[in-house]
């Protein structure tokens, strides 16, 4: 979806300000709310892609003016009053009103915590050759689904060419919607700076995106 | 938490307000029988104790001194790095990428804030916030300003934006004046900037 998450090349938000010193956490909610959204992730209740989908959804003057963990916490409330995990009147009260949901890893405890450490495997076998090889010049296609998508806004219409073959990996697209993992191939595009922002731009510049092959025409 | 009341007044935090959502969140979540607390707390230190820069530290000192592992490094990141016993387990899909006098690499998730946890820890609040997101993609040498570090103006800069489940560890210079010395003394001089691309590894002698 075209939102405001997607902030490649935007203009007017400022400096970047790092925080000397800065905690791993700014209050003790956010690993609360880190550590709920790993578990019920690991649970089941939904893959990293939805829960992505749900912070893009936030309306978008919440999505700017709340601080990251904010973010999580109001995408993870959303998602599971959605997915049926609890209610809306559970949320007001404070307090399960009714059985649980089943999750399909089932229940989040001391044993599971381990694999909540590694990042989970995203390559899954080839469905059918790769139609793109390192070297070729490809462009982005000039799509704006309403739904999840990883191609960012700032290169769709530009050319690019083939640089790196990541195997296939789970689909994002459709995976954030519940429609399978839909295996593409995922390729590292790079662009030629002035390409993207045009005469005025970094001489010196080179961007690449990762690109599932729908992304991408040959070019 | 029934004591939850939605009496605002207008002196009550952000922060408090918020702090009560989650607790109430949490409370249902482990009503329901979903999570335990204690697993969520254990998740909580498991971040705090073993995941953090110091891990990309002890990869890149090594490859600054075995060139046969910076090969494989630089070839298979995930694979090169499981090699490494006493490292952190990492996921897969790391890739690595090499400064040189000739280019600078900076990482960058414009999307979302996708960053190699098991190499750097969680991210910085400012990786995950607009500004870099903004606008390293457009104008890198106006953001590593913003950090203080100025590259030559005819070196190459290539910003990886992290948009699939790939992730990006930038293998910086190894600082003159090191020679001969031990992975352990080099892995003290490895920052985390200088894994993302926003700044270079400390210089011997300088003050840190």
């Amino acid at each position: 979806m075209n939102g405001v998450h997607d902030m490649g090349g935007m203009d007017g938000f400022g400096k970047v300000e790092p925080e000397p010193n800065e905690p791993m956490f700014h209050a003790e909610w956010e690993a609360r709310v880190l550590a709920m959204v790993r578990a019920m992730g690991a649970a089941g209740a939904f893959n990293i892609d939805t829960s992505r989908f749900y912070r893009e959804t936030l309306p978008p003057h919440l999505y700017l003016s709340s601080s990251y963990y904010k973010k999580w916490f109001l995408g993870l409330e959303e998602m599971l009053v959605e997915k049926g995990y609890l209610t809306r009147e559970e949320v007001a009260a404070g307090h399960a009103m009714q059985p649980g949901k089943a999750l399909k890893h089932g229940k989040f405890d001391l044993a599971n915590v381990e694999r909540v450490m590694v990042r989970g495997k995203f390559a899954r076998p080839a469905p059918a050759p790769a139609k793109f090889a390192i070297g070729d010049r490809v462009r982005a296609k000039n799509i704006h689904p309403a739904t999840h998508t990883r191609l960012p806004r700032y290169v769709r219409g530009h050319v690019g060419v083939v640089e790196l073959n990541h195997g296939c990996h789970v689909f994002p697209d459709t995976a954030a919607m519940e429609q399978g993992e839909n295996p593409q191939w995922l390729y590292t595009v790079v662009f030629e700076g002035r390409d993207l922002w045009g005469a005025d731009g970094d001489p010196t510049l080179k961007v690449s995106i990762d690109a599932f092959e729908p992304y991408l025409d040959p070019a | 938490m029934s004591e939850h009341h939605h009496d605002h007044d207008h002196d009550h935090s952000e922060l408090s307000e918020t702090e009560l959502r989650v607790r109430a969140l949490e409370t249902i979540l482990t009503e329901k029988g979903y999570v335990e607390p204690a697993a969520l707390d254990a998740i909580i230190q498991a971040y705090e104790t073993k995941i953090g820069p110091h891990n990309g530290a002890r990869v890149v000192a090594k490859a600054w001194t075995d060139p046969a592992f910076k090969k494989a490094l630089l070839e298979d990141g995930s694979k090169a790095i499981g090699t490494l016993g006493h490292v952190s387990r990492v996921g897969d899909h790391l890739v690595v990428v090499e400064n040189t006098p000739q280019r600078h690499n900076m990482v960058v998730c414009t999307l979302c804030s996708c960053y190699p946890w098991e190499m750097l820890g969680l991210p910085p609040v400012w990786y995950k916030a607009a500004p870099y997101r903004s606008r390293a993609v457009k104008d890198p040498r106006g953001v590593l300003a913003d950090f203080g570090v100025a590259l030559p103006k005819d070196i190459e800069i290539r910003v990886w934006d992290s948009t699939a489940e790939t992730r990006f560890l930038v293998l910086p210079m190894r600082p003159a004046g090191t020679e001969g010395w031990s992975e352990e003394q080099l892995a003290e001089l490895v920052t985390r900037d200088s894994m993302i691309g926003t700044g270079f590894p400390k210089t011997p002698g300088a003050p840190s």
